[in-house]
């Protein structure tokens, strides 16, 4: 029977020769971690079952990303249950501040996730990895104890939709663009429950990083997972980072979809979505003329060294705006590092942003930036809810890289042309 | 199971980020979590809800962040049950494995205004309105999320697993 990428992966982790949308199956899972915040749950629950040690040490990893480094006592007891249960079980694959990046991020530049993967995380983003060819999902605490305890996740096959981008992207336009613009046309439920499957010349043209970002928004379209057959790109960034063998699934041709949504990309701008849903996207140019306090460069979905170098790319030569502030989080440590040898950290610091640790603080509200009532922040995050990023009277409007350092020099939501000359094709 | 009281309407996409704000997540504590829930949407929202009262809400509640802390808060603050027309994927799951009852039903949230009394049949998802005498047809539960609530949530479903199989042996392959 044909199927698409991600009923392949199913069909082959719960051993059986093919599966339907709608199936329940037991799968078994490659790979599994939790953050700071969601791990004290999982490992509570864990414990509930009765369960003596995790299903596979190597194949379990704890990252601390959300609350480090640490802002307060709470925060600190809580990452002290995690730690705690690292050492009492020997866990090898444990990330603290120093090593630790964005997990999403961390994770796939270390080798955990590959392609043909099923991979679970408590953290909603996993779906991020799905631009390597693995189905990755986000679930709760308590599915991660299940996973950690059994090695296996009951799910149910979610139906497909394939997204096929076509034509050739304009300057400034990123992968960004292209989910914003998905998730502004079906809305933030419009893939509820389902499998999201991406493809088309023009995704080809894309960088990992971009690619990523895609895959990663994937769940505020309430998708399950999303995906991408992996080709020449993504198979070269992953050989070298890979621990273990992987397979490379590819949906038939022939493979039953839900819908098949076709865009042309030609014509996109850099768009934004304004306060408070993602699903609330237009063009920059046409989101009029918005007042900027706060500009925050960072997060699982844009703080990769693409991100930085676009954003670099627009600062050079130029300062913050003076009523404005920028924040700029590279995504894991190998991240800053690059960024620090190519000289970004210096253009950054030359304009006056602020560079800090990789941390998911801000994006959150949780610390690290947080935004005061009235307060408007262009942000390369993932969620513009209401009180996502601090007061509830606080508004955010979700960009790429470029439109975040062309609003924090203009001091307003700006176009980057407005600021810098156009990149030349890539 | 059926579960009687009083409905606290809500709109449509309802995140986790205003369930429970982020910045109340260091700690795991449903009653300390209870104190926030809803803060961002309605300030005085959790102190109108009393236990077994009913959330009734529109389309994609629970939407966002995979955080459990969100089904926790609201079972913190003794909510018997969520109504609405549909529920996000991750938050669907972590009711379930929570023991937090949730029912779809389009129609409850068409009718159901603030205040009225409801009475809630989660195996069928029919909802009475004892307000106004109306019966509004949901979704049954499905069969494996019934065999799962059978087994006393996720907890319950691996302990029944791992009585099955040696659990101290490593996965092969």
């Amino acid at each position: 029977m044909s199927m698409t990428l991600t009923e392949k992966i199913l069909a082959a982790h719960a051993d059986t020769a093919s599966v339907r949308p709608g199936d329940l199956v037991d799968c078994r899972v490659d790979f599994a971690f939790a953050n700071d915040i969601t791990a004290p749950l999982a490992i509570q629950e864990f414990r509930k079952m009765g369960v003596e040690r995790v299903f596979d040490p190597d194949r379990v990893a704890f990252v601390f990303d959300h609350y480090v480094p640490n802002k307060d006592i709470a925060s600190a007891q809580q990452c002290q249950i995690t730690r705690d249960f690292v050492r009492a079980h020997d866990l090898p694959h444990f990330y603290d501040i120093g090593r630790s990046g964005i997990a999403h991020v961390l994770l796939a530049e270390e080798g955990f996730v590959l392609p043909g993967d099923v991979f679970v995380g408590a953290d909603s983003h996993t779906c991020n990895h799905g631009a390597l060819g693995a189905f990755a999902t986000g679930v709760g605490s308590s599915d991660l104890a299940a996973a950690m305890a059994l090695g296996r996740l009951w799910l149910r096959v979610p139906e497909t939709v394939r997204y096929v981008f076509r034509g050739r992207l304009r300057p400034w336009v990123t992968g960004k663009d292209l989910v914003l613009t998905i998730i502004g046309d079906i809305g933030v439920d419009g893939a509820r429950y389902g499998a999201m499957e991406f493809a088309g010349e023009a995704l080809a043209q894309l960088t990992m990083d971009e690619r990523f970002s895609i895959t990663n928004m994937a769940v505020e379209a309430g998708a399950k997972n999303g995906i991408m057959e992996p080709d020449d790109a993504a198979l070269e960034w992953v050989r070298p980072r890979a621990r273990r063998p992987y397979t490379v699934y590819r949906s038939d041709p022939d493979a039953r979809y839900a819908d098949v949504r076709t865009y042309d990309v030609g014509g996109l701008e850099p768009v934004v979505a304004t306060p408070f849903s993602p699903g609330n996207v237009l063009p920059v140019r046409e989101a009029g003329q918005v007042q900027v306090d706060q500009c925050f460069i960072g997060t699982c979905t844009n703080g990769r060294i693409e991100d930085l170098r676009m954003a670099a790319r627009v600062l050079a030569g130029h300062k913050v705006h003076r009523h404005t502030r920028l924040l700029v989080i590279p995504a894991s440590p190998a991240i800053y590092r690059q960024a620090l040898e190519e000289g970004l950290i210096q253009v950054f610091m030359d304009a006056g942003a602020a560079v800090s640790t990789s941390t998911c603080g801000p994006c959150i509200g949780g610390h690290m930036g947080v935004l005061a009532q009235g307060e408007v922040c262009v942000s390369t995050s993932s969620r513009n809810f209401v009180g996502r990023m601090g007061h509830r009277e606080s508004r955010v409007y979700l960009a790429n890289a470029g439109v975040a350092a062309a609003a924090a020099v203009l001091g307003r939501l700006a176009h980057p042309d407005e600021v810098a000359p156009a990149p030349g094709p890539a | 199971m059926a579960m009687r009281g009083r409905a606290h309407k809500l709109g449509h996409h309802v995140d986790t980020d205003v369930i429970i704000p982020a910045r109340y997540l260091v700690t795991t504590d449903p009653a300390e979590l209870a104190k926030h829930c809803f803060e961002d949407l309605d300030p005085t929202l959790c102190t109108r809800i009393a236990p077994g009262d009913v959330i009734v809400a529109g389309e994609n509640f629970g939407q966002g962040s995979s955080r459990e802390h969100a089904p926790i808060a609201i079972k913190g603050l003794g909510v018997a049950c969520i109504v609405a027309i549909s529920f996000a994927r991750i938050f669907y799951r972590n009711a379930f494995n929570l023991g937090l009852p949730i029912v779809e039903c389009p129609e409850a949230y068409e009718q159901v205004r603030d205040g009225h009394e409801l009475e809630v049949d989660l195996e069928s998802g029919r909802v009475r309105n004892l307000t106004t005498g109306e019966v509004y047809a949901g979704r049954p539960l499905p069969e494996f999320m019934r065999r799962l609530v059978g087994a006393g949530g996720i907890v319950g479903y691996v302990r029944a697993t791992l009585q099955g199989r040696d659990v101290s042996a490593k996965r092969g392959g």
